[in-house]
């Protein structure tokens, strides 16, 4: 019973490092898919005197994905009753042109910035019109959002580290004599610290098997496929095998790190 | 005759100002059983740590089975260790292992077979008397037979020196006898060399032995 309280401790500290990271995985996922979502429906207005080059203005802009020119007719068409046909023809030629800019992909404030500043150095544009208050409230939403999380998920990790630690403590308490009685006996090192990595490794097998079964019956939720629905984003809840991988690897990683410090703290007994 | 220990000038310290043994010069013959004795704290289970490897001498030399001790690498001292057979004061069983797999630990440690090494346990649960406590864990057997569960490890993978740290100290008549039987059949049948530290040695010993004594940091034969 004892040993099995043992077990459960170091399977939740590493069960709530996986949960963690998998969770800071998909908050990552789903603000990168959100951002091509509003890159997708984000554009810049440029006005220009004259018709403007699109090539050349694609070429010296590398974050511009395509520029199409807005037709003025909606305006003029307005017009149509006020104003003669000849005056209506030379208010075409006097209009400036204005250019729908899409761009590559969500940029940040920064990036918007020195668009703008290149842009009306360039060419004949005298007006971006970038729509800047909206895109920086929901850039710098998604930003604390982010913020939020990571420090969500670096607090549990610093938590389970400490809590590794203890577990540490213990192990080192409980398998010290027998690495002793077994170095008495001229075992090497490998075979003293044989159960302690047998047990390492088990615990993290058991704490990826938790966290593959949990992530698994998640990713089936229909609760959870709602809830990115109703943002309109599409995310992989759980990459059955990249992430099992990942999962599996730092659950291995950090279980026979606690072996091995436990095999370079173990003193032998005089 | 072989030698199988070799002390020239050695000393043992726990720590640099207190000298346990000072510059003591002894050779013990193989095959011999010998008894150490002395007053308590005056060094004989420091004498003894210092045979398996667990006390480096603070100066001097000491070869055991052929190994200089002073500034042993740990493979040579493992290798050293893989031949000894040691009894503790304490047992020094595995607690969460059963009486067989104490048993069978130096066994797995020298790689010997499984069917060898069943046998071999099996073997020695009957010398030890302690066949019907195999499945047994050492917590839940008395003082005298986890001490014979010691003793049958010690002899477990047929040591050249079997070293033992006050054997019988605590331990009720039936239980020391066994654990006499064993060592002087280990040493008359198998020629094992013994080293028993001990305060009182047995009135009817079966075998021929000789005795050191430990008294101010010197050991000196005694005739």
């Amino acid at each position: 019973m004892k040993s099995f309280k043992n077990h459960l401790s170091l399977v939740i500290a590493l069960l709530s490092i996986l949960f963690s990271l998998q969770i800071f995985t998909i908050v990552e996922r789903s603000i990168d898919a959100y951002k091509e979502n509003l890159a997708t429906n984000y554009a810049l207005v440029a006005v220009a005197q004259k018709r403007i080059d699109v090539k050349s203005l694609i070429r010296a802009n590398p974050l511009v994905e395509d520029v199409e020119q807005l037709s003025p007719d909606a305006v003029i068409k307005r017009l149509n009753g006020s104003m003669s046909k000849k005056n209506i023809e030379l208010l075409k030629l006097t209009l400036p042109k204005f250019y729908k800019l899409k761009l590559k992909h969500y940029p940040t404030p920064q990036e918007l910035e020195e668009l703008s500043a290149k842009l009306l150095r360039s060419q004949s544009i005298n007006k971006v019109e970038s729509f800047t208050k909206t895109h920086d409230t929901t850039y710098k939403l998604l930003l604390l959002f982010k913020t939020v999380v990571s420090v969500f998920a670096f607090t549990v990790l610093l938590v389970t580290v400490l809590l590794i630690f203890k577990e540490l403590r213990i192990w080192q308490f409980q398998h010290n004599e027998r690495m002793s009685i077994m170095g008495l006996f001229g075992a090497p090192v490998w075979l003293r610290s044989a159960v302690l990595f047998r047990l390492a490794i088990v615990d993290a097998i058991i704490a990826f098997l938790l966290a593959f079964a949990l992530f698994m019956y998640l990713s089936t939720t229909e609760w959870v496929h709602k809830q990115f629905e109703s943002i309109g984003i599409e995310v992989i809840f759980f990459d059955t095998l990249h992430d099992s991988l990942i999962m599996l690897g730092v659950a291995l990683a950090i279980s026979i790190l606690l072996a091995v410090f436990i095999v370079l703290g173990h003193k032998e007994e005089v | 005759m072989d030698k199988v220990i070799v002390a020239k000038d050695l000393s043992l310290a726990y720590s640099d100002d207190e000298t346990i043994i000072n510059k003591a010069n002894f050779s013990i013959d193989s095959g011999s059983f010998v008894f150490i004795t002395g007053a308590s704290g005056s060094g004989k289970s420091t004498l003894l740590k210092s045979l398996y490897g667990a006390l480096k001498p603070k100066e001097g030399s000491l070869v055991v089975g052929g190994v200089e001790l002073n500034g042993v690498s740990s493979s040579k001292l493992n290798f050293l260790r893989k031949h000894l057979g040691i009894v503790f004061q304490d047992y020094k069983l595995v607690k969460e292992w059963t009486v067989e797999k104490n048993i069978m630990l130096p066994l797995i440690i020298n790689g010997y077979d499984k069917s060898v090494t069943q046998n071999q346990v099996d073997s020695l649960l009957k010398h030890v008397k302690l066949r019907h406590q195999a499945a047994k864990y050492p917590p839940e057997l008395s003082g005298g037979e986890q001490q014979r569960v010691a003793m049958a490890r010690a002899l477990a993978h047929n040591p050249i020196l079997i070293l033992a740290d006050e054997p019988t100290g605590n331990l009720d008549d039936y239980s020391s006898q066994v654990i006499w039987n064993l060592l002087e059949g280990a040493n008359e049948q198998l020629k094992t060399t013994v080293i028993v530290v001990t305060h009182h040695i047995p009135e009817t010993m079966g075998v021929r032995y000789k005795h050191y004594h430990i008294e101010f940091g010197a050991i000196r034969e005694v005739l």
